[in-house]
């Protein structure tokens, strides 16, 4: 397989495994605290490292879910207090756990030996040169092995749950009526995110990590309404802005990681435009032809309910409106023939 | 020289940290208590990591290597992302918590990509473009203090005139603007002040750690006072002690980076302020949960004395 | 839309003076009619009650009135003016859910924020201002709460530091969504005395009602909406049971709409316009 190959494979397999369990964390109105995780992991990282000495994927995803499940512990256990609301305790926790994340990397650099923006921004054009090497033998890449458990990882979950995800994600009380704990679901998506997030960092690095787990999901709801074509969606538009992403970095000369999200960026921006139902232009046509609609009957309502019809000068001094936009109402209603206008100006409603 | 025992040399680059450090966590805590009473604390991320793509535009554009007009370029970009969190928010049914996470990850992606870019075209003068993400207090001159002290006068100046406006408008916009206080209008002065304030900050905490700075003072401000004039001027102070604390110790030992230090010196405020304020803190609740079933108790027990004596 | 300048539409009447006009009004939300083709006029000096069932847009007629929601079609008129010419003169009290109660401000302060409107852009409230707040907060029975943090006040008494607010305005024109909801029997009474106190004095009070049984006691004058005016005038007239049954269960009004496929009723069992208006 060629470096560029993959890279590209790589990135598809973030992609997909972000886009998977980000759409839960979308429709449950997360993505903020997907953001606050994927922070402040790098000091699950660190702690990781500090004790372990090791960068083996496993004790990385084990430290990461930890500080994952801190950080939510924190936050809800803030906003219980009354005293701060939930935006705000958000923004409290994930910078003062990265900040000492980063202290403890500058300060003890020996014991902690991390590359900050190796963790941030990722490192994905270094992916083909790691093989992972098991009893002597050649394995290939790694990161093929630890992203692809990820995403079987991340598969089984929500196949295995999807009952209850889906439940719990629409009607948390009745879900919790009939005995799925949301709680124990709750904390079980969140270290799921946590997992992913930290196996995701050696591609494109933390904060890109956000924008695969929520982009992909939020374009995919634009364009559908059906959860399960949700999913398959977010998981396909993740994995192909890592190729898009790919060729654009080489053509701009840029990180891949800035360009799978630039990618991902654009493609929201696509559906939100173009989407056939929700875009905006779509709106914009339904919404004339209902603005039309309303007028038209506005209008008529007006003069059948004055005995002998309404002159169309006084129109305009009653309802206010644009001389074009009146003469267009009339216009409508008269096709229809339920209004009838005569030679003096006169409207008057037709049965 | 010696402070508390220890040697600081006490140089222009140290000054210029401190001062540099105060302006922020003023200002900081001045508009952040607006941001968030108004709920739009995370607004400051979201406002803080789109300046990436303005600042490497500008670059691009210029070859500046003026922290002012670069963080023009950042100011410039951080608003068009405001713009395009309102435009997600009011016209698709995307919620806005989702809009925040994209603008602010896309932006901050495409900000990447261009900074990656412009490290690969081997440019002399991009080195450096990388301390807005984390902040380099080292590198403020002289200059950039000098300009954040006009900015931050600015602001400050704007939120003592019209702080009624302020007022009214995040207690009770629809009553505003029945007597013709227009929130609207004064809606977009908070956020461009807000603007100014992350502007502010990025060369001294950088991009993913300002936020902190916005929230933290307010937070903890508000659990010492009711009153709206008291919650600003002290979140303004804590936000100045939380900056020299941080500048300071950062100085004070090697390898410290100042941006986290300061973090930490506000979050370490906030928690105090949590813990320990009187009536709302948890401490002085928890105490006077007690008090209060110890008095109901004893209640309980004399009226079952009472009753028990009658019958 | 965009709106001509309208010439002088209103009628000025001298036998029965309207502080209140309300012309052709139409108000949609995403194209749905909120309040259509309402004709409408509001006697100076009586006290006025807005009654309809829910989605009738008795708020929104309010709203509409106070220029706060954009017009489909029609106009408002208070007090023969343009509306910002006249907003010192008149006091809204909106429906209390949707303030902030954790804000930092204290029974007086809210009070004090009535006088904002008065006080020009970049001053703030002087000894003169801090005096009316305080007689206002001590009008509505609060004045031992002057310095409580809102949030520890109760259902009533949070509503009456929201009339002492819109006391403290000193304006001619006192226009109240729901007032009554959700307060105790004490704090009702004492709002009705006030209401009247404040009528008798001369001025115009206008009150969104949810409760029919105390109409004819609280109230001189009533409006029956449901979407369409039903019919507007003194309690003694037009509060009967005829009229009440076309408010509250009319014949169904079918507004077709072909772009929807729907039609929309106005009035019964507003289902699609309730999920809209909450």
């Amino acid at each position: 397989m060629s470096a560029p190959t993959i890279i590209m494979v790589t990135g598809a397999l973030v992609g997909a495994s972000c886009g998977l369990i980000g759409a839960f964390l979308v429709l449950r109105r997360l993505a903020l605290m997907g953001d606050a995780i994927s922070h402040s992991v790098l000091l699950g990282i660190v702690m990781v490292f500090a004790v372990t000495h090791s960068r083996s994927p496993l004790w990385m995803a084990i430290g990461a879910g930890a500080v994952g499940l801190l950080t939510v512990a924190l936050v809800g256990w803030i906003q219980r207090t009354n005293l701060v609301k939930e935006d705000a305790a958000i923004g409290l926790v994930f910078p003062f756990l990265f900040a000492i994340g980063v202290f403890m990397i500058s300060r003890f650099p020996t014991t902690v030996h991390i590359d900050v923006d190796a963790v941030l921004f990722g490192e994905i054009a270094y992916v083909p040169l790691y093989h992972l090497e098991l009893f002597g033998r050649d394995l290939g890449v790694q990161a093929f092995w630890t992203l692809g458990t990820m995403l079987v990882i991340d598969l089984i979950f929500v196949a295995f749950l999807y009952k209850e995800l889906k439940l719990s994600t629409f009607d948390a009380g009745f879900a919790a009526a009939i005995g799925m704990s949301p709680i124990v679901l709750h904390y079980m998506l969140m270290g799921a995110v946590s997992a992913t997030t930290v196996v995701a960092f050696d591609a494109v690095g933390a904060v890109l990590v956000v924008a695969m787990l929520v982009v992909p999901a939020a374009t995919a709801q634009l364009l559908t309404r059906r959860l399960p074509v949700v999913l398959v969606l977010s998981m396909t538009l993740g994995a192909s802005s890592a190729v898009i992403g790919y060729y654009l970095a080489r053509s701009i000369n840029g990180s891949v990681a800035g360009a799978m999200a630039t990618t991902l960026g654009l493609m929201f921006v696509f559906a939100y435009l173009f989407g056939p139902v929700q875009g905006m232009l779509a709106k914009l046509a339904r919404r004339h032809r209902q603005r039309q609609d309303f007028l038209r009957e506005l209008l008529i309502s007006h003069v059948a309910a004055k005995p002998g019809g309404v002159s169309v000068e006084s129109l305009d001094h009653d309802f206010g409106w644009a001389k074009s936009t009146t003469s267009r109402a009339i216009r409508d209603a008269r096709s229809q023939n339920r209004l009838a206008l005569d030679d003096n100006g006169m409207l008057t409603a037709q049965p | 020289m010696a402070f508390l025992g220890l040697d600081i040399t006490w140089d222009s680059t140290l000054r210029n940290v401190i001062l540099g450090s105060m302006i922020l966590g003023l200002t900081s805590g001045v508009l952040g208590s607006f941001a968030v009473l108004r709920r739009q604390s995370l607004i400051g991320d979201a406002l803080a990591h789109a300046a990436l793509p303005g600042i490497c535009l500008m670059f691009m554009f210029t070859s500046t290597r003026s922290s002012e007009l670069l963080l023009l370029g950042g100011a410039l970009s951080g608003l068009l992302g405001t713009i395009v969190l309102i435009a997600i928010t009011r016209w698709s049914l995307v919620k806005e918590e989702t809009a925040l996470g994209i603008v602010l990850s896309v932006f901050f992606g495409f900000g990447i990509l261009l900074l990656t870019r412009i490290q690969h075209s081997g440019d002399a003068g991009q080195s450096g473009l990388d301390r807005f993400i984390f902040g380099q207090a080292a590198t403020i001159l002289p200059r950039d203090v000098a300009v954040m002290g006009i900015v931050a006068t600015v602001a400050i100046g704007l939120v003592v005139m019209m702080f009624k406006e302020f007022k009214i408008i995040t207690f009770d916009p629809a009553y505003a603007a029945s007597i013709g206080m227009r929130p609207g209008l004064f809606g977009a002065v908070l956020a461009g002040l807000l603007v100014l304030a992350v502007m502010i900050g990025l060369q001294t905490v950088g991009v993913i750690l300002m936020v902190s700075l916005l929230i933290a003072p307010a937070v903890a401000a508000r659990q010492w006072t009711n009153s709206l004039s008291a919650m600003v001027i002290l979140a303004g102070v804590f936000g100045m002690v939380a900056g020299v604390a941080g500048s300071v110790t950062s100085s004070l030992v090697d390898r410290l980076p100042t941006g986290p230090m300061i973090v930490i010196a506000a979050s370490i405020i906030v928690i105090v302020s949590l813990l320990f304020a009187p009536n709302r803190g948890v401490l002085s609740t928890y105490r006077s949960r007690r008090l209060r079933a110890a008095r109901f108790k004893a209640e309980l027990a004399l009226a079952d004395h009472h009753g028990v004596s009658r019958s | 839309m965009s709106r001509a300048t309208t010439a002088e539409p209103f009628s000025t009447r001298q036998d029965a003076p309207s502080v209140i006009e309300v012309r052709d009004l139409t108000v949609a939300y995403n194209e749905s009619p909120v309040l259509w083709d309402v004709d409408l006029d509001v006697q100076l000096g009586k006290a006025t009650a807005i009654v309809g069932p829910n989605g009738a847009g008795k708020s929104t007629l309010l709203k509409a009135i106070l220029g706060l929601v954009p017009i489909a079609a029609g106009a408002t008129r208070v007090f023969g003016s343009e509306l910002n010419s006249v907003r010192q003169r008149m006091a809204y009290i909106p429906q209390r859910g949707s303030v902030d109660w954790d804000f930092p401000t204290n029974a007086l302060d809210v009070v004090t924020m009535g006088r904002y409107g008065r006080i020009g852009w970049f001053r703030r409230p002087g000894k003169a201002d801090r005096a009316i707040a305080e007689e206002c907060l001590a009008k509505v029975g609060m004045s031992q709460f002057a310095k409580r943090q809102i949030s520890q006040l109760s259902g009533g008494q949070q509503q009456r530091v929201f009339l002492a607010r819109a006391l403290a305005q000193e304006a001619d024109l006192y226009l109240m969504d729901e007032p009554f909801a959700g307060v105790d029997a004490v704090t009702e009474r004492a709002i009705v005395q006030l209401l009247h106190d404040v009528r008798d004095a001369g001025k115009t009070v206008v009150a969104v009602h949810h409760d029919i049984e105390s109409v004819t006691e609280y109230f001189d004058n009533v409006v029956l909406l449901n979407v369409r005016l039903i019919e507007s005038g003194p309690v003694s007239q037009v509060f009967t049971e005829e009229n009440l049954r076309r408010t509250y269960h009319p014949p169904s009004h079918p507004i077709g709409f072909n772009g929807q496929g729907s039609t929309l009723r106005a009035g019964s069992e507003m289902t699609p316009m309730e999920a809209m208006l909450r």
